[in-house]
């Protein structure tokens, strides 16, 4: 039997390949424009000063950040710092942000980052919060989206390659993290010839409801797969959560071909309310596990890292109806849950077909024990107990599918480089368009939620080429914007984007532009260092630390001159910029300095440790362009030897001044 | 000595409330647009102070107005903005004494007083306007020969890139309104005394040269009198 299905793959392997040829054939007759529908031009024309329908926040893969596109324009609109360190704006560099970076294997200047995702509510993008995966550390951030800017990071111990990640449920609980590379857990010196024996793989679940408190709720212990992607359940499947493995065969060398023999690989059907209940029943095992939580306060703009050092573990073989395996072809890759919660379709990459499972047989299965075998604890079910449909001949490759609300799912097909378009129920296929080329993820805006967005589909692709103007052999990735309104998928847009974006996630614009913050109210600010007025500004020394708090707005900063300062000093420039006006940002850059410049919002105090490397005088400068005297904002830095008795001076202002005065004088102002 | 009709008491006590709002509207707000503000700039003058429209605006409007070495508008220290509650109070208080008096002459007293002070204002504000738009730092980072930067007393004018407008703002209408009801509550008493004269013009059925006015405070006179409702056309026609 097994032997008999492995030959039908092979034969419609074969069959397939024949058909990419068909497409490769007619594709090559056909001009790009051909593809592009007359009026495409008038479905992406935003008008200037008119506003995107939707935000779409695409993954910066390699970059580590998150980028922020317009639709349907395709309009970059903003890179967010997330996991790697941006000169441009001192995330990363400034006393204040290192702390976000922080793990316990040190400080960490960058990620690889994978999926974003929003927050939901009832199992509906809600637009408070955006989580994003760094799949080499594995961590977890939170992105605020009234600030645009990274809130939290959390570190996921006993774990390797961070990739199914950070999925939600649909109430917004948790976020989830599975391991993509099984390791020792604990993680200590193993042969990799233990493999089979010692290394395991982990599911965790991350309380992320509550802003400042993500933490990992608990993990689940694993046979030593590949876990790789993963959704959860709602309506019906509710509670459950699915997550998509591969190398069931467990092989450590040349995965390419050994992880690639079996068949089969599996599905985890996680019922997590049942680990909720074995958690509170004493189940779990404290298991020690070091990791790190990062936490920038929304007042002080400043960044606390704290360590933890445990985390709930949960064994299958305790817990016992916490995890089912599902037979699923063939090293599938995404796992997607259909708008209704019943349907759970796999991504198969190397599978001939699309296959559907259903929450209702998968129900039912369990009740009548449909299983194959035991592993770990973890039952297997009978794959033809669980599967609902497979969709056949939809192309090769198959990764992802989202929904478009109306009955449809839509399939990235990476070696067809394709989305095609099938129908729930019937699982036939209705339409088929290329992508430029070899797709990985797509995206329909909430398209994997509960209430599809639909109207648009960008399918995001791994390979560039001839898309754009050539820019040597390193290119930007692409994009391309389908309108799915109709019956056939059309070709809007092309654009390209940054790093790698695995995936994106797109929602109404009207759930995040109203609630924009302009500028930080210098009254609720509370970093220590932060002064609030010119007459404040102030230099002080302890030993070989000097401070300096200075203020920055237009077109100035006070103090702007220093004196007294000698080799051996380490100085610590906490700027604020004391605007209180929209989009009046200010830079900071010192010549010499080491690590970058700052650039300050209005209301924001960001601090630069500077090292003097030799004698001489250092100008600073403001360096976003502020106002019609931005030039002229600059200061000096004096450098003496050691042992120099320059007295260490900063001046003031005639404005700092007036304001000192009055306060001496009893006033609130100048009189 | 005359008194004021019961009717004439309650509006002059209206228009206290009104000049008590004062102290919580604005008098005047000036405006400032310019292509790098889409979301607008301005300030609003206050019985006592002198507030951004929002929060952050008179700081940023003082943050520009350094370039062209204008002085810091600052409240605090400005001597008619400790004065004015005051008088704006006196005036409420003066009021409240009108129609609790009841007295005539009072009112008369009161809108006079109220007169003086809506003009002194005005000229008041001209004159702090003219002070901060010519009196300019010798050091100005932007000096444009021949340049003030005096917003109009009421109106609109180029600044530079900014288009300032000043306008009366709820305030001011409040107070016209108090000023006005004032007004009104002295006419009737002066129409009283001219209706009696006239009502002997009317019994000799010559009252066509009456105004309107006049007419309708005869109808409301005599209505009582004859309890018909169409007393003026029965007066006509007598």
């Amino acid at each position: 039997m097994q032997r008999l299905r492995s030959r039908r793959y092979w034969l419609g392997a074969g069959v397939a390949a024949v058909a990419v040829l068909a497409f490769a054939c007619s594709r090559t007759s056909a001009t790009p424009g051909d593809l592009v529908g007359a009026d495409a031009a008038s479905k992406v024309y935003v008008a200037p000063g008119s506003k995107d329908e939707l935000y779409a926040f695409m993954s910066g893969g390699f970059s580590g950040q998150v980028s922020v596109y317009g639709l349907p324009s395709g309009r970059l609109l903003k890179v967010i710092p997330v996991f790697s360190q941006n000169p441009e704006n001192g995330w990363g560099y400034t006393e204040e942000s290192k702390p976000m970076l922080q793990t316990t294997f040190g400080f960490i200047p960058w990620d690889d980052t994978h999926h974003t995702e929003l927050s939901q509510t009832d199992g509906v993008p809600d637009g408070k919060w955006l989580f994003i995966n760094g799949n080499n550390t594995p961590r977890i951030a939170r992105i605020d989206l009234t600030r645009f800017e990274t809130e939290e990071i959390i570190q996921i111990p006993n774990a390797a390659g961070g990739h199914a990640a950070p999925f939600t449920t649909p109430d917004g609980r948790y976020v989830v993290s599975a391991t993509r590379f099984s390791v020792p857990v604990p993680n200590t010196d193993v042969p990799i010839a233990d493999y089979k024996a010692k290394y395991r793989g982990t599911l965790s679940f991350i309380t992320a409801d509550k802003p400042g408190k993500m933490d990992i709720a608990f993990q689940i212990l694993m046979p030593g797969y590949n876990y790789d992607l993963g959704h959860a359940g709602k309506g019906p499947s509710d509670g459950w959560f699915f997550f998509t493995s591969y190398n069931s065969e467990q092989a450590t060398t040349k995965l390419e071909t050994n992880a690639s023999q079996n068949d089969k690989d599996f599905i985890a059907a996680v019922d997590y309310r049942r680990a909720e209940a074995c958690v509170v029943e004493g189940k779990f095992k404290t298991a020690p596990a070091e990791y790190m939580h990062n936490y920038m306060d929304d007042r002080s703009h400043a960044a606390t890292s704290e360590t933890k050092r445990s985390v709930k573990m949960l064994d299958p073989r305790d817990c016992a109806g916490v995890v089912y395996f599902l037979p699923t072809p063939k090293s599938p890759h995404g796992v997607d849950v259909d708008p209704s919660g019943e349907y759970i379709v796999a991504g198969g990459k190397l599978a001939t077909v699309i296959p559907v499972h259903s929450f209702t047989k998968l129900k039912q299965a369990i009740a009548d024990k449909a299983f194959e075998k035991d592993i770990d604890g973890i039952p297997v079910l009978k794959y033809g107990s669980v599967m609902v449909g497979e969709v056949q001949k939809p192309g090769l490759g198959p990764l992802h599918t989202e929904f478009d609300g109306k009955g449809y799912a839509y399939t990235s097909m990476f070696i067809s480089s394709e989305v095609v378009k099938w129908k729930l129920g019937t699982w036939e296929v209705v339409d088929r368009v290329p992508t430029y080329y070899s797709i990985g993820h797509l995206m329909i805006p909430g398209g994997d939620s509960k209430k599809p967005y639909g109207k648009y589909l960008v399918a995001m692709n791994k390979i560039t080429k001839d898309r754009y103007l050539p820019t040597g052999p390193e290119l930007f990735q692409s994009a391309q914007l389908y309108d799915i309104s109709g019956d056939k998928m059309k070709l809007l847009l092309d654009f390209p984007t940054i790093g790698e974006p695995h995936y994106a996630q797109a929602i109404p614009a009207e759930l995040i532009k109203e609630k924009q913050v302009k500028y930080y109210k210098l009254s609720e600010g509370t970093h220590p260092d932060m002064i609030k007025s010119e007459s404040e500004g102030s230099i002080v020394r302890k030993g070989k630390r000097v401070d300096v708090k200075m203020v920055a707005i237009r077109s100035h900063f006070a103090p702007d001159n220093i004196e007294g300062i000698t080799m051996g000093d380490t100085v610590y420039f906490h700027i604020t910029n004391i605007e209180q006006d929209w989009d009046i940002l200010h830079g900071f850059a010192v010549m010499g300095a080491t690590n970058s410049e700052l650039i300050l919002s209005p209301g924001e105090t960001k601090t630069m440790k500077w090292v003097p490397t030799r004698v001489g005088v250092y100008p600073f400068y403001c360096t976003d362009f502020c106002s019609a005297l931005h030039q002229e904002m600059s200061g000096y830095l004096r450098v003496s030897a050691p042992g120099s008795n320059v007295a260490l001076t900063a001046n003031v202002s005639p404005k700092a001044k007036a304001q000192l005065s009055a306060v001496k004088s009893g006033g609130g102002g100048t009189r | 000595m005359t008194h004021l009709s019961v009717r004439s008491r309650v509006l002059v006590a209206i228009s206290a409330l009104l000049l008590l709002a004062l102290f919580v509207v604005p008098l005047w707000r000036i405006q400032l647009h310019a292509p790098q503000y889409p979301e607008g700039l301005g300030m609003l003058i206050r019985v006592n102070t002198i507030t951004g429209i929002k929060p952050p605006d008179l700081n940023n409007i003082n943050g520009l107005n350094h370039y062209i070495g204008m002085k810091a508008i600052e409240p605090e220290a400005i001597p008619v903005l400790d004065i004015m509650p005051w008088v704006v109070g006196g005036l409420v208080l003066a009021a409240l004494l009108v129609a609790a008096s009841g007295l005539r002459v009072l009112l008369t007293g009161w809108l006079a007083s109220f007169a003086v002070v809506g003009a002194a204002g005005l000229v008041e504000f001209y004159l702090w306007s003219y002070d901060y738009g010519h009196n300019l730092a010798a050091d100005a980072i932007i000096k444009v020969p021949g340049m003030s930067y005096q917003p109009p007393l009421i109106g609109s004018k180029q600044l530079l890139n900014f288009t300032a407008e000043s306008w009366p703002a709820t305030g001011s209408w409040l107070a016209l309104a108090a000023f006005l009801l004032g007004v009104v509550a002295l006419l009737p008493a002066a129409r009283r005394s001219r209706v009696i004269a006239t009502e002997t013009v009317a019994h000799v059925g010559t009252d066509h040269h009456l105004d309107p006015i006049a007419r309708l405070t005869t109808h409301v006179a005599r209505t009582p009198l004859d309890g018909r409702p169409d007393a003026l056309g029965s007066a006509r026609g007598a």
